[in-house]
C-alpha cells in the first residue's frame, strides 16, 4: 500500500477515482486486467523487482544534501575545456529553474516555439560574431563530438579526396580520443602530428588544431591554414569562445570550420555536462552542417517568424543517407549561454575575459619572479609551468590548499584561470608555489605594469555582438521581463499536456530538478581527483544498479549524451564483439522499415550495411521477411535494431522469436529504448533477448526535454559486451573493461549533472510507484484510443485490441474526404491551447499520441474534446458547408493580432477562431504567429538575427 | 528527339549523343515544394545508377540516379536561384543536366512514354 506521503500520487495525474472511471469506460475491472490484455505473456518478467524503498520529497531532499556533501568543491584550475563560471541569478531563476523553458519540447512545431527559436537564432549570431564565420548551427552535444562532426563535414566537402586527417598533438586528450573513435569505422586515418613544425608532405582532407592549444599556447594558424588551402584541404579550429573577445578569431585566420564549447558562458561544469557546443562554417557548406539550424521565414500573415531550416538533411528524413546521426541538441544550455551574452553584452564579456587574462599575466609574472619557468609567452587564460620531476608533488601540495591543477606530465602542470578566479585565489595559489622556493611574492603584484600575452597583431580588432539584442538588457527588470515575455510564446508542460508519441513528456518534478542547482554538484570539474567526487560516484553507482535491476542488464555506460549517441556506442560494442570473436565480416544490420531514422544513420556511422525489413499491415515486423533476411545474411549478420514496444505503439507478440532468430544467425540485438515507459516494472529487455539497449533518460526517467536537449542515452549491456564499453583517456570509467571501443563523449560520464534527476525520480517512486506509472501510462493511452477511435480510427492495436503507452490515429480518411491535412489539425490544436502529437510518423498522415502517466483525466478529456471538436469542424467541410480554402483548419493557428483585424473576411466568427471551447476563455494560449511558410524559409535561407524593429 | 523514362521517375531525351535528364511531373508532385537542387560537376564522369543529383523539398530529399553512363556536359544553373522551376515545369525548364554518351543501349532499354504511363497507372 502506498504511504500517505507517497510521491507517486503527485507524479500520477489522475486520482484513484478517476482511474476507476477510466477502467470502467474501457470495460475493465482492474489495472491488472488491463496489463494482462496488453503485454504478451511471453515477455512479462517473473523477476521480483528489488529497488531501494521509495523516499518522500523531504527525505529525498535530505538524502541529496547528504550525498552532495561527499563531493568536494575545490578551486578548479584544471581547465581542459571546463571552467568555473558565474551563472547570473536572474538566469538561474528565470531560465534554468523555470519550467517555461526547461519543459518545452524540440521546436518542430515552429508556431508554438518562437521563444526558443528566437534565442537560438541569437545563439547562432553570437557564435558567428565571435568566430567570424558565416553560419553557425544551434548546438551540438559537446566540444569533442563537435570536433568529430567537423571532421565528418570536412570529409564530405573537402576537394582533397585523401582519407587522412591531421590532428595537432596539442589538443585536449578527450577531443583527440573522440575523433579517433569516430574516425576508425568510417575509414578515416588520423595522423597525430606537430603542426608547429609545419604540415607533412602527405595529402590530407583536413587538419584540426586548437586555439588556445591544449596547453594554453595561443598561436597564429594563418601560415598552416594557407598551406592546407594550397592542397585543397580544410582547416578545422577548436576555439575557446571567451578567448575570442580578445584574440583574432579563427575565421579571420582563414579557418573553414570552427567548433567549441559554450560552457563557460554561465553554464556550470556539472562534472562534465550538459553543455552546448557549437559548429560554425562558411555559407557554401550550409547543406553539410550537422544538427539543427534555425532560419527565418514568414508566416501566413506575411510577418517574420523563426523555424528550424533545412530539415531534410536530418536523419529522420534521409535515414541511412543522413549527414550525421545527431538528433538531440543542447537547447536549454545554448539558451543559457546566449542569455549570458545578452546579460553581459560585448563590453561585459570583454571585461570578464580581460580580467582573467590580466590575472593570468600577474600569476605568470610572479611565478617567473619566484623562479619558475612559465613555458609559453602567448596565452589567454592557461599557463604551462615547467617543474622538472616535481609536477605530481606540486599538484598534491596545491590540493591540500584547495586548488585543483592539471597534471600535464611529470615535469609540467597546467593552471587555468576563469571568471571565478579572484585576486585572493591568485595570492593563495602563489603561496603554494612560494613554499617551494626561497623567493618571495611581491607585495604590489597587482599594480605592476605587465607585458601583454597576446601579440598585438593577433589581438581582436573586429566588432562582435553588435546586434541590439546584446545591448538592450542591462537592467535586471528589463531582462526579467524579456525572459518572461519571450517564454510566453511557447507551449510547454507548464501550459498544457504535450502528447508527443515516442517522446514521453512526463512530469519533471521540482524535487527531481532541485539537485542540479546544488553547488556541490554543479561546480565539480569532470577531471577532479576521484576523492573529490564520492557523491557523484555514489549517485551514478546507485543509478546504474537501479537501471540494471529494471532492465535486466549487467552493466551500464553513462557516456552517451543522447539516444543517438547510445545507438552509436551500442553498435560499436557489437562491432567490437564480432571483431574480438574473429568475425570482422559481420557488418549487416537489419532494421525494420518502421524504425526511427536515427537507427539507420547510426548503423552507417559504425560502418554497417543497412538491410531494411518490411512491416505487415498491422505495423508489426514481417517475421517471414525478417527470418529470410537473417538467414540470407547469416554469415555477415551483425545486429538488428528493434524498438520495443514498436514504433507503432504496440507490444508485438513476436519479439522473443525475433531476438532468437538474430541470435541463431550469429547476430546481436540492439534495442532502442525510446518506448521503455511502457515496460518499466513489468518487462526486462535483457530477458526478452536484447544484448544492448539505450535508455532515453529524458523520456522515461524524467529528465526534462529542455526545449530540445539536454538528453542522456546511457547503454545497458549484458556481460559479454561489458569489456567493450566506452572508456576515457583522462578518467577511466569502464572499470577495467579490457577492450573499450574508445571514447564517445568529452566527459567520462556524459552529462552527470542531469543523472541526478533520473536518480531522484527512481528514489521518489520506488518499485510500486514505477509499476503504477507504467500501468497508468498504458491506461491513459488506451483511454485516449477509446475516446478518439470513433472519430479518428486507431491504426494499430495488439492481439487483444489494446495499444501500449501510445496510440496512432489515422487522418488519411479526412484528407480524402475533406482535403484536411494532418498539419492542419496539428496547427488547429494550437488555437485550442495544445501542442500537437507527433505528426506523420511512423505512418504518413497519422498522429501518434502519448499522454504519459502524469496527465490527469481532466486534461486527457480536454485534449480529446479538442480533437473531437476539430473533427466536427472538418465535418463542416466534408458536408460542403464551408470551403476548405478559407476554413478554421487551413487558417490555423490564428495569431493574436488578428483579433483586432477590422476587415475580418473569414466565413467564421472570431469567437470560433480564438475561443473554440469554454476552456480557452479561461486559459488562452495566444499564438504569436500564423502558419509558418516552410518553403519560403528553405528557399531563402537566413540564419542571422533580423533587425531589431522586428522584435518590437 | 526521343524521350524515355525510368521506374525512378526520371525522363531522358536524346539529341544525337547528348542526353538531357530531368525528373517527371509525377516525381515533382510526390516531392512537393522543391527548395534545393544539388547538381553534378561539369566534366565529371558518371556511371549508370550513380547519384547524379539530390533534390530537396521541405518534406523529403530524393536522390536522382543517372539512368545512363557518360560525361556531364552542362547543368541547369537556373535551378540554383529558382529550384521551383522543377515544380512549375518538370519536363521542360526544370531539366537537371545534359550528359554525353556514345553507347545508346542503356537509353534504348528504358521505357517509352506509353510504357511509363502504364507504369504510373499500375502505381495508383
Amino acid at each position: 500500500m502506498p504511504r500517505a506521503d507517497d510521491f507517486t500520487k503527485r507524479h500520477i495525474g489522475s486520482t484513484p477515482e478517476q482511474i476507476s472511471q477510466m477502467l470502467n469506460d474501457l470495460g475493465l475491472g482492474s489495472l491488472d486486467e488491463l496489463l494482462e490484455t496488453t503485454i504478451p505473456d511471453a515477455i512479462v518478467s517473473k523477476h521480483d523487482l528489488s529497488l531501494p524503498r521509495s523516499l518522500d520529497e523531504n527525505r529525498l531532499n535530505k538524502e541529496v544534501r547528504t550525498i552532495a556533501a561527499e563531493n568536494h568543491v575545490a578551486i578548479s584550475m584544471i581547465g581542459m575545456g571546463y571552467y568555473g563560471t558565474v551563472t547570473p541569478p536572474v538566469i538561474r531563476r528565470n531560465v534554468l529553474e523555470n519550467p517555461d523553458w526547461y519543459t518545452a519540447y524540440t521546436p518542430y512545431q515552429a508556431e508554438i516555439s518562437q521563444a526558443r527559436l528566437e534565442v537560438l537564432m541569437a545563439f547562432q549570431q553570437m557564435i558567428m560574431d565571435l568566430t567570424s564565420m558565416d553560419l553557425a548551427n544551434a548546438s551540438l552535444l559537446d566540444e569533442a563530438t563537435a570536433a568529430a562532426e567537423a571532421m565528418q563535414v570536412a570529409k564530405r566537402v573537402s576537394k582533397n579526396k585523401s582519407a587522412r586527417i591531421v590532428v595537432d598533438q596539442n589538443i585536449f586528450p578527450q577531443t583527440l580520443a573522440v575523433i579517433q573513435t569516430r574516425a576508425e569505422p568510417l575509414g578515416i586515418e588520423v595522423i597525430v602530428g606537430d603542426l608547429e613544425a609545419g604540415l607533412a608532405e602527405e595529402p590530407c582532407f583536413a587538419a584540426l588544431m586548437q586555439n588556445p592549444a591544449g596547453d594554453g599556447l595561443f598561436r597564429d594558424y594563418k601560415p598552416i591554414i594557407e598551406q592546407l588551402h594550397q592542397q585543397n584541404a580544410l582547416a578545422i579550429v577548436v576555439a575557446d569562445l571567451l578567448s575570442l573577445v580578445m584574440t583574432q578569431p579563427p575565421g579571420e585566420m582563414g579557418a573553414d570550420i570552427v567548433v567549441g564549447s559554450t560552457q563557460r558562458f554561465g553554464v556550470p561544469m556539472g562534472f562534465g555536462g550538459p553543455h552546448a557546443a557549437y559548429l560554425a562554417t562558411h555559407e557554401k557548406h550550409k547543406r553539410s552542417i550537422p544538427g539543427r539550424l534555425i532560419g527565418t521565414t514568414v508566416d501566413s500573415n506575411g510577418n517574420l517568424a523563426y523555424r528550424m531550416a533545412l530539415q531534410t538533411r536530418e536523419q529522420h528524413i534521409r535515414r541511412d543517407k543522413a549527414t550525421s546521426n545527431i538528433c538531440t541538441s543542447q537547447v536549454l544550455l545554448a539558451i543559457m549561454a546566449t542569455v549570458y551574452a545578452m546579460y553581459h553584452g560585448p563590453e561585459g564579456l570583454y571585461r570578464i575575459a580581460s580580467g582573467i587574462n590580466r590575472l593570468a599575466r600577474v600569476l605568470a609574472s610572479e611565478l617567473a619572479n619566484l623562479g619558475f619557468e612559465v613555458v609559453h609567452d602567448h596565452y589567454f587564460d592557461t599557463l604551462k609551468i615547467r617543474i622538472p620531476g616535481k609536477a605530481s608533488s606540486l599538484i598534491d601540495k596545491a590540493e591540500r590548499a584547495r586548488y585543483n591543477l592539471r597534471l600535464i606530465d611529470d615535469d609540467h602542470v597546467g593552471i587555468s584561470l576563469d571568471e571565478t578566479t579572484s585576486r585572493e585565489k591568485v595570492v593563495g595559489l602563489l603561496e603554494v608555489f612560494e613554499g617551494l622556493t626561497t623567493g618571495q611574492v611581491r607585495g604590489n603584484l597587482f599594480d605592476i605594469d605587465l607585458p601583454g600575452s597576446i601579440p598585438d597583431h593577433l589581438a581582436r580588432t573586429s566588432d562582435y555582438l553588435t546586434h541590439p539584442i546584446f545591448h538592450h538588457f542591462r537592467s535586471e527588470t528589463e531582462f526579467m521581463r524579456y525572459l518572461r515575455r519571450t517564454a510566453s510564446k511557447d507551449i510547454t508542460l507548464a501550459q498544457s499536456m504535450i502528447p508527443l508519441g515516442s517522446c514521453t513528456m512526463k512530469l519533471n518534478a521540482a524535487s527531481e530538478m532541485e539537485p542540479i542547482s546544488n553547488p556541490n554538484f554543479a561546480h565539480i570539474h569532470p577531471f577532479a581527483p576521484s576523492r573529490h567526487t564520492y557523491g557523484y560516484q555514489a549517485c551514478i553507482g546507485s543509478l546504474e544498479k537501479m537501471l540494471c535491476e529494471i532492465t535486466g542488464f549487467d552493466s551500464f555506460s553513462f557516456q552517451p549524451n543522447a539516444g543517438s549517441q547510445g545507438e552509436y556506442a551500442g553498435l560499436l560494442c557489437i562491432r567490437a564483439y564480432h571483431h574480438a570473436n574473429s568475425n570482422p565480416d559481420r557488418d549487416v544490420c537489419l532494421i525494420p522499415s518502421s524504425a526511427h531514422g536515427t537507427n539507420p544513420a547510426s548503423a552507417i556511422m559504425v560502418g554497417m550495411k543497412v538491410v531494411v525489413v518490411n512491416c505487415d499491415a498491422n505495423g508489426n515486423i514481417d517475421i517471414d521477411d525478417f527470418r529470410n533476411k537473417a538467414e540470407q545474411y547469416q554469415d555477415t549478420l551483425s545486429a538488428t535494431m528493434i524498438t520495443y514496444p514498436s514504433t507503432h505503439g504496440v507490444f508485438e507478440e513476436s519479439i522473443v522469436e525475433l531476438c532468437q532468430i538474430v541470435h541463431d544467425n550469429g547476430g546481436q540485438v540492439y534495442m532502442d529504448g525510446a518506448n521503455m515507459n511502457a515496460m518499466v516494472g513489468f518487462c526486462r529487455p535483457a530477458e526478452i533477448g536484447a544484448d544492448v539497449m539505450h535508455l532515453n533518460l529524458h523520456k522515461t526517467f524524467a529528465i526534462p526535454h529542455g526545449g530540445g536537449g539536454p538528453g542522456m542515452g546511457p547503454i545497458g549491456v549484458r556481460n559479454h559486451l561489458r569489456p567493450f564499453l566506452p572508456d576515457h583517456p583522462v578518467v577511466s570509467c569502464n572499470r577495467g573493461g579490457s577492450t573499450p571501443i574508445g571514447t564517445i563523449s568529452g566527459a567520462p560520464w556524459g552529462s552527470p549533472l542531469i543523472l541526478l534527476i533520473s536518480w531522484s525520480y527512481l528514489r521518489l517512486l520506488g518499485k510500486h510507484g514505477l509499476r503504477r506509472s507504467t500501468q497508468i501510462a498504458i491506461l491513459n493511452a488506451n483511454y485516449i484510443a477509446h475516446r478518439l477511435d470513433p472519430h479518428y480510427p486507431v491504426v494499430y492495436k495488439g492481439a487483444q485490441g489494446r495499444v501500449a503507452h501510445e496510440c496512432v490515429i489515422n487522418l488519411a480518411p479526412i484528407k480524402e474526404s475533406a482535403g484536411v491535412t494532418v498539419d492542419d489539425v496539428a496547427k488547429r490544436l494550437i488555437d485550442y491551447g495544445f501542442h500537437a502529437p507527433t505528426v506523420s510518423w511512423p505512418v504518413p498522415d497519422s498522429m501518434m499520441i502519448e499522454p504519459t502517466e502524469s496527465e490527469s483525466l481532466d486534461e486527457l478529456n480536454r485534449f480529446c474534446d479538442a480533437m473531437i471538436r476539430i473533427r466536427e469542424e472538418i465535418a463542416e467541410i466534408e458536408q460542403g458547408k464551408v470551403s476548405l480554402e478559407n476554413s478554421l483548419l487551413t487558417n490555423a493557428p490564428h495569431a493574436y493580432h488578428l483579433l483586432t483585424e477590422e476587415n475580418w473576411d473569414r466565413p467564421y466568427s472570431k469567437e470560433r477562431a480564438f475561443f473554440p471551447t469554454r476552456e480557452t476563455r479561461r486559459n488562452k494560449f495566444w499564438p504569436p504567429v500564423g502558419r509558418i511558410d516552410n518553403v519560403h524559409g528553405d528557399r531563402n535561407l537566413v540564419c542571422t538575427c533580423p533587425p531589431i524593429h522586428e522584435y518590437e | 528527339m526521343k524521350t524515355r523514362y525510368t521506374e525512378e521517375h526520371e525522363w531522358i531525351t536524346q539529341n544525337d549523343d547528348v542526353f538531357t535528364i530531368g525528373i517527371t511531373d509525377y516525381a515533382q508532385e510526390q516531392l512537393g515544394d522543391i527548395v534545393f537542387v544539388q547538381l553534378p560537376e561539369i566534366d565529371s564522369e558518371i556511371n549508370k545508377d550513380e547519384e547524379l543529383s539530390c533534390i530537396e523539398s521541405v518534406k523529403a530529399a530524393g536522390e536522382v540516379q543517372s539512368p545512363i553512363s557518360g560525361i556531364v556536359l552542362e547543368v541547369n544553373n537556373d535551378l540554383d536561384g529558382e529550384p521551383e522551376l522543377i515544380n512549375d515545369s518538370a519536363e521542360d525548364l526544370g531539366w537537371l543536366c545534359k550528359i554525353k554518351c556514345t553507347d545508346h543501349s542503356e537509353f534504348n532499354s528504358l521505357m517509352d512514354a506509353h510504357q511509363y504511363q502504364a507504369f504510373l497507372r499500375q502505381l495508383s
